[in-house]
Parts: structure tokens; C-alpha cells; sequence
């Protein structure tokens, strides 16, 4: 990767996490940024050709729930309470424009 | 045209179990808004998914149904987007390696006439996965309301290869594909409630082309009449693009039903960095190859195999075998009515027109029709109805009164006869002499009958099977005229 | 006798059951020095006192009745501000949870409340447990009871600070990659994080979910082994928890483990390792070559890269795992939102701070098309090349020592401009939790300017029972475990 594809094109990105930053923010956050990413080549100094990627510190599988049981549920009340605002048992959001 | 449109079709359909997908809260259409939630339902700080195993095994019922291959192992990735319906603003879902892989979904295009089998082709299928399923968005005119009952569903998506080539064939998939799952009774697939939902990838190519054109993908279809209007509509708006030497963009379009018309979803465009990696919450899922044996020989029967059994077992025509296997509930209590009474013709024909023909008259007026277990409709009472009527004991006139009172109270044909004394008046004295009497009073239809006219025996019959309330037996009544005609001067 | 605040779990249950004081004395005990010291330390984000103390009588109304629950019946145990407690506050030290409070019981919490333990406020911490020094807190820094200008470490400085500060008995951290036994080391306490699997993550708020592990914090290892006891246990609401057969750890601690192979890897000796630090682990090896042990040099050779695949892994992880507070449901909502897009962007730039949002850039950024392959993936076969590391290790030695931590206790400040030097703040402790191993850490000496110095013993997956009593062998012959600090 060259120098110029390292550079992280913050506002892409903090617009992909949906999280607003102030100009100072973004450039203070740039510099740290490219900063670990030059850092992270260390990782090209290793061949992993032929390594499987470990996604989970076990390997284990088919964990899962049988029977299909119902539980419990919770009362209206525990959303609405918690929620921000709400109308008719609801959550209200600025409306969505799809 | 001098383009041939390729469609490709991405296929949800809600598994019907008792529970959602990665918690144990229970889902039905229709409850009261967000009655319907967990801590894992609506994503609350430190809950985890665990796998809902009736979800994965319906799936891959489905799966086999479909031909797929069951994968050896299957896992469960996350797809990144922040929508208000999304409750972690990730949605668990198979990416990299799906439930079931391949498979295909036989069609049968429109025939030359209602009445005419059309032909028959199989539509290449890329895979099958698991997912979940977002809460439901209601937009008034100033803001958007969010019930999280429906989130964590588990969805199957059904994903085809571009191996569609008209809004028909589109239209004939969905057919086939639902009348399938329903089968299977893995989903009731009932679009209006949402069980089944439709995203269609639409591009064109010059007629003789391989290479496939810039595809559009169109959202919200959420019935197959919008599926085929909206498809018909891009090939029209890409066709003209084309035909002005412009490029059709690939996006995202949203079909508005009301104003039968698409648009575009660009404010979509850029969410499409969905940052797939492996759910670390959910381990690898590898169906074990004995319960895919033994899921495989309990299958059930493919509906077009059913037709195709039908006609030649039973030699049933195709006007009854078209309906009566778009129902699998009809079809079954056909096959029931036969271990009773072996008359597949008769029977098949009570199921397509009487029985029919009472569902919907008894369905309220805006519900979806009745169905046969809604009734104390009896598959022995049609096959005894049958019986009775071969036998001579009731004409076929009276059997469509039995009938009638057969699927409001539930009683077998000979307690109705019995009850209401219908049996067939064959007391011969007593119908002689309403025969000469018909003979007596219609001198003029006697005459034509004479001379030849076959039906003018009809004029005569009418009085009689009004006097006998119907009951006399027509074959017999035929004969005994003929004879005192003949005999007379 | 020693304080009621500063005793160990045996001694309270002798004097619960030979009824010299009541839980309620020594719930009161324990608050009481949380009120004396509590200004100086700021281990809390927030405490219901009101709730202890009817706890600790439940306690006693159960002892009177003859229906003790066990070790833990009346025991403050101090919980993160990560754990969810049902009716209690959970912030994770964020302005993004204010006001929330949780409508259900962690699973460790519902164990813990099953053996009677009181459950005791809500320990101060990194923001969504994302730090080394307990800087990154909504809700004030905390101090290291040692020396109040230092750090107390991170992410959970809260719970070390309380445990050492005498403010609990002992405490629940969050380990994800050094969390508990960094702070543990820079506090004078022991903090282990046990093996992935071992303990539910149910109810612990995710930060990076294939890493994350719950442990204890506590004066002795006695404790710690006591308390993780009372909170294993397979748990059919986290798929990744294993079926493990229970396991008596405090009884085990006594077998001989004279006879163990410790492995000391000469990567964690190299640059960059304080004088002092390296000096203490030394002895300590010493020592235990003294008393029979045998002591094998073994190489990791995959160490250098475990912090770039922790960032890597650990970022990615969070940028989705806190996508989710989002000002929808329950979190902050920013009143300046005029669309769903700002209300979004702007509740969680308003609700965030700063580190976390650098880990959420950063983690959505090596997922993000075109990096995917070459941060994530990537770092995620190098991650099977350091397990591959211990493994060989594994089949020569019973355990690993190394320091905790390359540095005591720092001052308040010295790091928070430099993120990458905060980083390798972990560089010790990081690479098991890539491995999925138990480690813990425990005191074994000071500086010359009177910080504790950690030593951490990795064991085999599951091997909690041998580090326990390697550790305790180091404890019961040496002083360090009664140190007090002068606050």
C-alpha cells in the first residue's frame, strides 16, 4: 500500500459510523490515526499464506436453543420508559424518508 | 423490442416458528406495538443472540424442497447499517457461507389459454441464508413510529440467479416458489401480512448478448402484481435510456405502487459499505449429515409432482389438477376423500367446484377465504356423497342440496337423506301415473318427440320432478317415458 | 482485628457466622470507609447505598433462619460500570448512557445474587472499558490509592482502586486486553481474567466481543479464586460460553505446585521494560527456582505483533458492537436533530468521548471496502499464529510468567495525548486475550517510589487452578498481599 492509500478519508468514515466530529476532532484524529496505521505494518512483516483466520477464541459449534419454547417478554412499559421519546406505545424518530 | 430483459430475484420470507430467531420472545402477526420484545429483541447493552435451532432446520427443509445443497458448515456474519428499525444497527445474517447453496424452483408459464398447461422450466437458484428480520417503520406526516415486534424474525432469503427473462416468469417463480414453501408449511407466505417480501434486480441486453447490462435493483415489492407492474416499468425506462445511447446507472429504486412508478434511492447508495465481518457472538453451525438424510426422505411432495401424479393416475384434467394442487390443503383432503370412496373424478369435481364454491360464499366479506379446516367439512362425507349418488340412491340434483347442508352441519350424507327424506322416488306405480298424466296434459311435445325431436321429452319430465320434489331418478323416469310414449295409440 | 473493610472472605465468614458483627455491620463498615476515602479516589460512578444495606439484611434475616447461601452470603462484591444490574444505573463511565438503567441481571450478577453476595455500586472505568488508565471516564478520573496523582490503570481502575482502597471486599472487572490485571498490578491487588468461555458474557456490555471476559479483583488469590467460583458456570444465553465441569479452585490452592514447569519468554524482557519491573520479576522467578520449580526460556515469537492485531481486531469489533447507541431506543438523543441522519451522528458525537471515538473510526475504517482484507483479515491469521505460539509454548511448560505491565503507575496526563504510546501500555497482557488463556496478575514487590509491581501467570485454557496456586505459593511466602495504602 502506498503512503496516499494509508491516509484514512475521515469524513467517509465518520459518516459510515454515523458519528459527527468537529473539524478539530477530525484533524487532531487524522494525524493519531495515520499514525497506528503506519504502526500497523508491523502485521506485513509475517506470511499468512495458508493461516486460518480465527474468528473465536474456541472452536466450537452448533450452540443453540431446541424446542423452540417461548419466554418471556417484556412489558410495553420497559421500551417506553427507556426510550427517548415515544407516542402510542411507539418510538418516535424524525421521519424517515426512504 | 430488440432487448431481452434478465431478472434476478431476492426472495425474504418469514420462517413460521414460535420463537424469534436469536432469542426465545415470541412472534405472531398483528400484537399490540412492541409487545412483542426481549433485552435481545431491542438490542439493550450487554445481550447476546443464541441460535434458534426450529429456525435453522425449517430453513434447510426448505433448502432440500428447493434441491440446494446443505452446507457442511454455515456461519453468521454482520451486516453494518444504521437504520431506526435495526435494533443493534447491525443485522445478523449469512454472507460468506449460506445455510443451503444452489438449488432451483420449477415454473409453469402462463398456457396459450386459462384452460391450457402452459410450459414448464426450472429457475436457477444461488443460495438460501438465514437472517433477521428489522422492526417495522410507520410514517405519519411529521414523524416515523418503530414497533420492534417484528425484529428477529428469522427470514430466509431465497436468492435466484439472473435466470428470469420476462415480468411472467417473474410473476410464475413467485407462484411456484410460494405454493412450495406453503406446502412445506415452513411460511404461510401471505405477502399482505408481510410474510413474503420481493426485491427484484432488473437489467437489459441486446437480444443475443451474454454479457449482462447494468442491473437496477428494485425495492419494496410487496405484492406480485408490483413485482410484474414494476418490472414492466424498467424494462420501459431502461429500454428508452438505452435506445437514447445512454447507461443505465445501477441503484437502488423504490416502486411506488400508488403512482405506479419507480424512483431512485440514493440516499441508499452509500450505505452500501455494509463492513460484513463474522458475528464473534454465534458460533458455526454444521447440520449434521444423518438429520439431513432423514430430512430429506420425509419430503414432502412437490406440488407440480402432484399434478403431474394426478393427471396420470387419475387421468384428472388440467383445469382440475391446477387447482386442486394450488391448495395443498384441497389436494390433501382429495387424497383423503379417496381412501374412502374410489372415484377420483367425482370427487376431484366436488372438491374444484362444490366445496369451492361453499368456502367462498360462507368466507366475510374482505377476510381471505375459508379454509377446509375453518369447516366440519368431512373428507368421508364427499367420498359417501359420491358413493350415494353412483348407487342411484340420490340424483345429482339432490346431492347438491346434501351438499350444501353436509358443509353447514358437519353430518354425513345418509343422516341428511334420512333426515330430510331425499332418497330417490323409485316407486314405479306412483310415477307411472304422473307419466300419463305429463303424457295426457302435453300432447304437443309428444307429437315433436314422435317426429323426432329427442329433447321434447324434457317438457314432460319437468312436472314430474315437481311433483316428486326431485327425487325420482331420472334414469328411470327417461325409460318409463320412452316406453308409454311408445306405447301410446 | 483487622477492619471489617479490609478483611478477607474467610475471616468475614467466620465472624458472619459466629455472629461477631452482622452483614449489615459490614456492609456499614464498608461504606463508611468508601464515604472517608472516597473523595480522594472517585472509584464510583455511582452508588446506592440504600439498596446495600437491604441486601446485607437479607443476608442476616437468612443467616437467622439457618439458610447461609454460602462463602459469599453478606460479601460486598464491587461491580463495573459494564455489568449489568438489574434497576441499577449502566453507563459504562459514558455520557452516551445517562439515565439508563438496566431491566435485567448479568448472569454473573444473578449468580452472585444466588450466593448471597451484595451487590455494591457501580465502579468507575475507561469509557465502554476502552483505556488503560481510567482517564477516559464521563464521570472523573480515578485515583491510584498508592500514590493519588497516578493512574490507577485501565480500563478497570475503578474496581482495582476500590479493592485495594478498601471500598469492597472484592470486585468484578472486565478484561479485553489487560483491563483487570493491569490496573490489579498498578493497584497492589490480584485480578485475573480467566479463560474465554469460562464465565457468561451475558450482561457484560461488549466492547470486542471475541475477547471480552469477566474476573475477579481482590487482596489475596484466595478471594479472587473464591469469587470465580461463584460466578462459572455454563450459560445457555451466551453461545460462547463452554461447558466446563466446575472446578473447587480455593480448595486446589493448597496442592503442591512445586513440581510445575514455569515458562519465562525472553520477548517480554527485551526494550522498553522499566528497570525496577524487570529486577522484581526476576526475583520472583528466582524465587521459585529456589523452591523447585523448574524454569524453562520459551519464545512467542509472534509478540511484537500482538498490539497491532488487538487494534485491529478489538476496533473492528467495537465500531459494531457501540453502533447501537444510536439515540433510538434508550441512549442519548442530541436535541439538534432535525433528521434521522444527525440524529444519529450528532446524539453519538455528543455521547461519545474521545478515545472511543477514535476506536470507532478506526475499527469502522479496517472494515470498511477495500481494507477489509488487509487489516481484518489479516490480523485475524496473524491471531492464529500468537494462539499457535502458546500452544507450542504449552507443550513444554504449566504456566508463563511475565510482567503485567512495562511500567508502573504513571501520572495522571503523562499518556492521554498519545494514543499509540497508551497502547503499548498493554503490550504484556494483550496477547492472551487474543489467545483466549486465563492469565492473572499478582503483586510482587514495589518501586523504590512505593508502586506496586505486577507479575502475570498465563496458564492453559482452563488451567485457572494451576496459576491460582502458583500464585498463592508466591503469596503466602511473601509479604505483599497485607500492604495497605497510606491514603
Amino acid at each position: 500500500m502506498s503512503e496516499s492509500d494509508k491516509k484514512i478519508d475521515i469524513d467517509y468514515v465518520a459518516q459510515l459510523a454515523r458519528l459527527e466530529l468537529s473539524d478539530n476532532d477530525k484533524e487532531k484524529l487524522s494525524g493519531q490515526l495515520n499514525d497506528i496505521l503506519v504502526y500497523f505494518e508491523k502485521l506485513n512483516s509475517v506470511d499468512v499464506d495458508g493461516i486460518e483466520p480465527m474468528a473465536h477464541a474456541h472452536k466450537v459449534d452448533n450452540v443453540w436453543r431446541e424446542g423452540d419454547e417461548l419466554g418471556p417478554v417484556f412489558p410495553k412499559e420497559v421500551l417506553k420508559a427507556m426510550a427517548p421519546e415515544s407516542r402510542d406505545d411507539q418510538v418516535v424518530v424524525p421521519k424517515v424518508v426512504e | 423490442m430488440k432487448y431481452e430483459v434478465v431478472i434476478g430475484l431476492e426472495i425474504h420470507v418469514q420462517i413460521k416458528t414460535k420463537t424469534k430467531m436469536f432469542t426465545a420472545a415470541p412472534y405472531h402477526y398483528g400484537a399490540e406495538p412492541n409487545t412483542l420484545t426481549d433485552a435481545v429483541v431491542l438490542g439493550l447493552p450487554g445481550t447476546l443472540p443464541v441460535l434458534n435451532y426450529e429456525a435453522i432446520e425449517r430453513c434447510a427443509k426448505l433448502g432440500l424442497m428447493l434441491g440446494c445443497e446443505i452446507a457442511e458448515v454455515c456461519k453468521w456474519d454482520r451486516k453494518n447499517y444504521f437504520y431506526p428499525d435495526s435494533p443493534k444497527n447491525y443485522q445478523l445474517t449469512q454472507n460468506e457461507q449460506p445455510l443451503c447453496i444452489g438449488g432451483s424452483v420449477e415454473i409453469e408459464l402462463p398456457g396459450a389459454a386459462r384452460n391450457i398447461q402452459g410450459e414448464h422450466r426450472w429457475v436457477q437458484l444461488n443460495r438460501i441464508h438465514l437472517e433477521e428480520d428489522p422492526g417495522k417503520l410507520s410514517h405519519t406526516a411529521f414523524d416515523t413510529l418503530v414497533d420492534f415486534n417484528r425484529a428477529g424474525v428469522p427470514l430466509a432469503e431465497i436468492v435466484t440467479e439472473p435466470d428470469l427473462y420476462s415480468s411472467e416468469e417473474a410473476v410464475a417463480f413467485l407462484n411456484a416458489l410460494r405454493n412450495l414453501i406453503v406446502y412445506t408449511g415452513i411460511s404461510d407466505c401471505d405477502m399482505e401480512k408481510g410474510q413474503m417480501r420481493c426485491d427484484a434486480n432488473v437489467s437489459l441486453r441486446l437480444k443475443g448478448s451474454e454479457v449482462l447490462g447494468t442491473r437496477t435493483e428494485m425495492k419494496n415489492l410487496n405484492s406480485i402484481s408490483n413485482v410484474k407492474a414494476s418490472i414492466e416499468y424498467e424494462i420501459k425506462r431502461q429500454a428508452k435510456i438505452l435506445d437514447a445511447n445512454e447507461s443505465v446507472i445501477q441503484e437502488t429504486r423504490r416502486w411506488d405502487a400508488s403512482k405506479n412508478t419507480s424512483f431512485s434511492l440514493r440516499s441508499k447508495e452509500e450505505a452500501h459499505d455494509y463492513r460484513y465481518f463474522p458475528d464473534p457472538d454465534l458460533m458455526p453451525v454444521s447440520m449434521d449429515r444423518n438429520r439431513v438424510d432423514t430430512m430429506k426422505k420425509a419430503l414432502s411432495e412437490r406440488p407440480f409432482d402432484r399434478q403431474r401424479r394426478y393427471q396420470e393416475k387419475y387421468s384428472l384434467p388440467y383445469t382440475i389438477t391446477s387447482v386442486l394442487c394450488a391448495d395443498r390443503e384441497l389436494s390433501d383432503f382429495f387424497e383423503l376423500a379417496l381412501n374412502y370412496y374410489d372415484a377420483p373424478k367425482a370427487i376431484a369435481n366436488y372438491i374444484v367446484n362444490d366445496l369451492l364454491r361453499e368456502l367462498s360464499a360462507h368466507s366475510e366479506v374482505g377476510d381471505s377465504a375459508l379454509s377446509i379446516s375453518d369447516t366440519k367439512m368431512k373428507a368421508e362425507s364427499i367420498a359417501e356423497l359420491v358413493e350415494v349418488v353412483e348407487s342411484g340412491l340420490i340424483s345429482k340434483q339432490i346431492a347438491k342440496e346434501v351438499f350444501t347442508e353436509m358443509f353447514v352441519s358437519g353430518e354425513s350424507p345418509k343422516v341428511i337423506i334420512e333426515k330430510k327424506d331425499l332418497s330417490q322416488n323409485n316407486d314405479d306405480s306412483a310415477i307411472e301415473a304422473l307419466c300419463l298424466d305429463a303424457i295426457a296434459n302435453n300432447p304437443k311435445a309428444v307429437a315433436q318427440y314422435k317426429e323426432g325431436n329427442a329433447k321434447a321429452i324434457n317438457a314432460l319430465k319437468g312436472p314430474i320432478m315437481k311433483a316428486t320434489k326431485g327425487k325420482a331418478n331420472p334414469a328411470t323416469l327417461d325409460a318409463l317415458l320412452q316406453k308409454l310414449i311408445q306405447a301410446s295409440e | 482485628m483487622t477492619d471489617l473493610f479490609y478483611s478477607d472472605i474467610s475471616t468475614l465468614n467466620k465472624g458472619l457466622d459466629s455472629k461477631s458483627f452482622s452483614a449489615v455491620e459490614l456492609m456499614q463498615s464498608v461504606i463508611d470507609r468508601t464515604d472517608a476515602v472516597e473523595a480522594k479516589i472517585n472509584a464510583f460512578v455511582d452508588r446506592d447505598i440504600e439498596d446495600a444495606l437491604k441486601q446485607a439484611r437479607a443476608s442476616d434475616e437468612r443467616r437467622a433462619r439457618g439458610e447461609n447461601l454460602g462463602a459469599f452470603d453478606g460479601i460486598p462484591v464491587g461491580i463495573k460500570d459494564i455489568l449489568a444490574v438489574k434497576d441499577q444505573s449502566l453507563r459504562c463511565a459514558s455520557k452516551v448512557l445517562e439515565g439508563y438503567r438496566s431491566p435485567y441481571d448479568a448472569t454473573c450478577i444473578t449468580k452472585l445474587r444466588n450466593a448471597g453476595a451484595v451487590i455494591w455500586g457501580r465502579l468507575n472505568m475507561d469509557e465502554f472499558a476502552m483505556g488503560s488508565s481510567t482517564e477516559n471516564s464521563a464521570y472523573g478520573v480515578t485515583a491510584n490509592p498508592w500514590n493519588l496523582e497516578c493512574i490507577p490503570g485501565g480500563s478497570s481502575g475503578g474496581s482495582a482502586a476500590a479493592v485495594s482502597a478498601g471500598e469492597a471486599i472484592v470486585s468484578l472487572g472486565t478484561d479485553t486486553g489487560g483491563s483487570i490485571r493491569q490496573p490489579a498490578a498498578l493497584c497492589g491487588v490480584v485480578g485475573m481474567k480467566p479463560t474465554y468461555g469460562l464465565i457468561s458474557r451475558y450482561g457484560l456490555v461488549a466492547f470486542a466481543s471475541s475477547l471480552d471476559q469477566v474476573g475477579p479483583l481482590s487482596r489475596s488469590v484466595k478471594d479472587s479464586a473464591l469469587l470465580l467460583e461463584a460466578i462459572t458456570g455454563h450459560d445457555p444465553l451466551d453461545s460462547t460460553s463452554l461447558n466446563q465441569a466446575k472446578v473447587d479452585y480455593s480448595s486446589a490452592l493448597d496442592a503442591t505446585a512445586k513440581k510445575k514447569t514455569l515458562g519465562v519468554p525472553k520477548e517480554f524482557f527485551q526494550e522498553g521494560i522499566d528497570p525496577e519491573i524487570k529486577e522484581a520479576i526476576e526475583k520472583a522467578i528466582d524465587w521459585y527456582r529456589s523452591e523447585g520449580y523448574a524454569i524453562e526460556e520459551i519464545s512467542l515469537p509472534h509478540s511484537e505483533l500482538c498490539v497491532p492485531v488487538y487494534y485491529i481486531i478489538a476496533t473492528a469489533e467495537a465500531s459494531s458492537n457501540l453502533a447501537r447507541f444510536d439515540g433510538v431506543r434508550y441512549s442519548h438523543r442530541s436535541k439538534d436533530a432535525e433528521n434521522i441522519l444527525e440524529l444519529f451522528s450528532k446524539s453519538r458525537g455528543e455521547g461519545f468521548g474521545e478515545e472511543v471515538k477514535r476506536r470507532i473510526i478506526l475499527g469502522t475504517y479496517v472494515l470498511s471496502s477495500g481494507y477489509y482484507d488487509a487489516y481484518y483479515l489479516r490480523a485475524q491469521k496473524v491471531r492464529s499464529l500468537i494462539r499457535q505460539d502458546f500452544e507450542q509454548a504449552f507443550t513444554k511448560v504449566d504456566a508463563i510468567i511475565t510482567p503485567t505491565t512495562p511500567t508502573p503507575a504513571f501520572k495522571r496526563g503523562e499518556k492521554s495525548d498519545d494514543p499509540l504510546a497508551m497502547y503499548l501500555n498493554d503490550i504484556y497482557t494483550i496477547s492472551v486475550n487474543l489467545a483466549g488463556l486465563p492469565a492473572l496478575s499478582l503483586p510482587v514487590g514495589m518501586t523504590q517510589n512505593n508502586l506496586p509491581i505486577g507479575m502475570q501467570v498465563i496458564g492453559k485454557a482452563f488451567g485457572e487452578a494451576d496459576i491460582l496456586s502458583i500464585a498463592h505459593d508466591f503469596e503466602i511466602n511473601h509479604g505483599y498481599k497485607d500492604m495497605r495504602p497510606q491514603i
